[in-house]
């Protein structure tokens, strides 16, 4: 089934993003030719078969690596926040969120 | 010997600088001469100072007898790894000005063996591209004809070495983006095995797909790249667990059985039939099957095989992909870095208009995509079986690589087109890449060799996939045939 207008709206609500109306409407046209090149994956059956997450799994068993619980890093603060839009005295500022 | 300094390749280059018949500081001042005077916009970034001061630095390590084989060669890192020395942008406005206080692990391997960095080099928004088109700060043109584009998403750092700003330089490859611009202009590229180079301080568009790889002008200038690049890395935890690697002496050693007139003897190459359908364009077509002959005449024997799901590597990659984007480009929030919005209300508002302000269209379908895939309801439906499928690409691989040691095909099923032709679809970029998403969902290395040149006098790349860590069998066969044949020995004219 085709997204609708409103699909669309969901969508981008979700992705944190604001689409103009025009944005809006080439997005879902843009999306819905998209989608029908999708089509062709539901007719593969795939039952039984494990999902490939990453791809070295495709040959063996990958285990996810644990490090010692050790501190590595150094305090860098100032370095670390020095791109930030708006901070005070080491705090990211954001808009009121509790009224 | 200043003049035709730019023409020396990686391994000339050190070569000179060994035998002291340039400097590195002579050969970066030439470089920087050239990289200020470029026109096809691949730098985003010249940084005259501090390449001068590290070429200074490699002329000093020289004489205290440092004779690493990069010492002193100058390079340029595609701008989607994080540098101290110079902003980052990942091509997107979201990271206008952004300075990392650390330097991704390709950097800083590349900068300990003593590699000298002109700059960052021009890309997709994130790497979402094909064409170097969706870059915020401008599309980069093709040097064999700038009316075309260089290919993407490391058009730039493809337009460079194609036009002999550096012999070298550092990009990435999530479902192409390496191999198609090396083909489009006509250099070598190689992607490793997924988890042979670190992706730290690499900026993620899709991390179960995205690797780091050189492009230069020659196999071998790739394989001396390569091994500096490469090697395991802690803050990677996809990072593969391995000694370092010599890919150079990879290369350089020869096959069993093999002689130098046959030093390909023994190897099998397959050819996938879906990788040449009756719609390739003729030109493409043609160079592939003339670069394969050559490689026959070599010791090599042609082999047919199938990938039956060539195809449908499109959309479960444009399912996966713009899925592990979303994700990951959730973290541009406008609150810790990256672009926030003059003016805006409340805290979503502020994320929102932050956001829809400084990604691109390209981004924003992206992360729209991946969003949906994700979502509630829709999740099995594609994502899940998205997966699924690309379980079956990986192992379909698998059942070829019986058959062949390497697979061959063309990299693209065009020659560069012209810019803006693509216009307002998205979808017809997509379908371009179906040659080079397969290997990339299954991680495989894959490289794109010249093959001499088609339509409009303008680079065809063969497109060489290995098995899992089989790139010294990629980099043989690729330096095997650069040594028979002078197809990668074309260069635009100037």
């Amino acid at each position: 089934m085709p997204l609708s207008p409103e699909d669309v709206s969901r969508i981008a609500h979700l992705a944190r993003l604001e689409l103009s109306p025009a944005e809006g409407s080439a997005m879902q046209t843009q999306l819905n030719d998209f989608f029908k090149i999708v089509e062709q994956m539901s007719a593969v059956d795939t039952s039984g078969l494990e999902p490939l997450h990453t791809p070295l799994s495709a040959i063996g068993n990958v285990e996810l690596r644990l490090r010692p619980d050790a501190v590595t890093e150094t305090n860098n603060r100032e370095a670390n926040m020095a791109n930030a839009p708006a901070s005070d005295e080491g705090l990211f500022l954001v808009p009121k969120v509790i009224e | 010997m200043s003049a035709g300094l730019h023409t020396l390749g990686v391994a000339e280059l050190g070569r000179a600088l060994a035998a002291k018949t340039t400097s590195s500081v002579e050969a970066t001042q030439a470089l920087l001469a050239r990289a200020k005077a470029d026109t096809h916009g691949a730098f985003l970034v010249v940084d005259e100072d501090a390449a001068l001061a590290a070429a200074k630095a490699a002329d000093a390590k020289r004489e205290s007898g440092d004779a690493h084989p990069l010492l002193g060669v100058p390079i340029a890192h595609k701008d989607i790894f994080v540098t101290q020395e110079s902003a980052t942008t990942a091509g997107s406005k979201m990271l206008e000005g952004y300075r990392s206080p650390f330097d991704a692990t390709v950097v800083a391997r590349l900068k300990a063996a003593g590699a000298v960095s002109l700059g960052k080099l021009n890309c997709d928004e994130f790497a979402m591209g094909s064409a170097n088109e969706n870059s915020a700060y401008g599309a980069v043109r093709n040097p064999w004809d700038a009316t075309r584009v260089p290919g993407g998403s490391s058009g730039g750092s493809a337009a460079a070495v194609a036009a002999q700003l550096v012999p070298a330089a550092t990009g990435t490859d999530t479902g192409g983006s390496i191999r198609q611009p090396a083909s489009f202009t006509g250099v070598t590229g190689i992607k490793p095995t997924y988890g042979v180079c670190s992706r730290f301080g690499m900026i993620a568009f899709a991390s179960s797909l995205d690797q780091a790889g050189p492009l230069a002008r020659s196999a071998e200038d790739c394989a001396l790249l390569l091994s500096a690049m490469s090697g395991f890395d802690e803050r990677d935890a996809t990072s593969v667990q391995k000694p370092p690697q010599d890919f150079h002496a990879q290369m350089l050693q020869a096959r069993d059985g093999a002689s130098a007139a046959q030093p390909l003897k023994g190897l099998r190459i397959g050819l996938p039939k879906e990788f040449f359908p009756a719609a390739l364009a003729a030109d493409v077509g043609g160079r592939v099957r003339a670069a394969l002959a050559e490689m026959e005449k070599l010791g090599a024997t042609l082999v047919d095989v199938s990938l039956p799901r060539t195809e449908l590597s499109i959309p479960v990659y444009y399912i996966i992909a713009p899925a592990e984007a979303s994700s990951n480009l959730s973290r541009f929030d406008g609150v810790r870095y990256g672009h926030r919005a003059a003016q805006y209300g409340d805290l979503m508002d502020m994320y929102k208009k932050s956001r829809s302000e400084a990604f691109g269209a390209e981004v924003k379908r992206r992360i729209m995509i991946g969003t949906y895939v994700l979502s509630h309801g829709y999740y099995d439906a594609y994502y899940l079986q998205a997966q699924k499928l690309r379980r079956m690409i990986a192992d379909d691989f698998q059942a070829c690589f019986k058959q062949c040691d390497l697979i061959a095909g063309p990299v693209a099923p065009t020659v560069a087109w012209k810019l803006g032709e693509q216009g307002d679809d998205p979808v017809k970029a997509y379908l371009a890449d179906i040659f080079t998403l397969p290997g990339s969902l299954a991680g495989l290395p894959g490289m794109s060799v010249p093959a001499g040149l088609g339509e409009g006098g303008m680079p065809v790349g063969l497109q060489l996939l290995g098995n899992y860590f089989a790139e010294g069998t990629l980099l043989h066969a690729a330096h095997a045939l650069q040594l028979a044949t002078d197809f990668h020995l074309q260069r635009p004219q100037a």
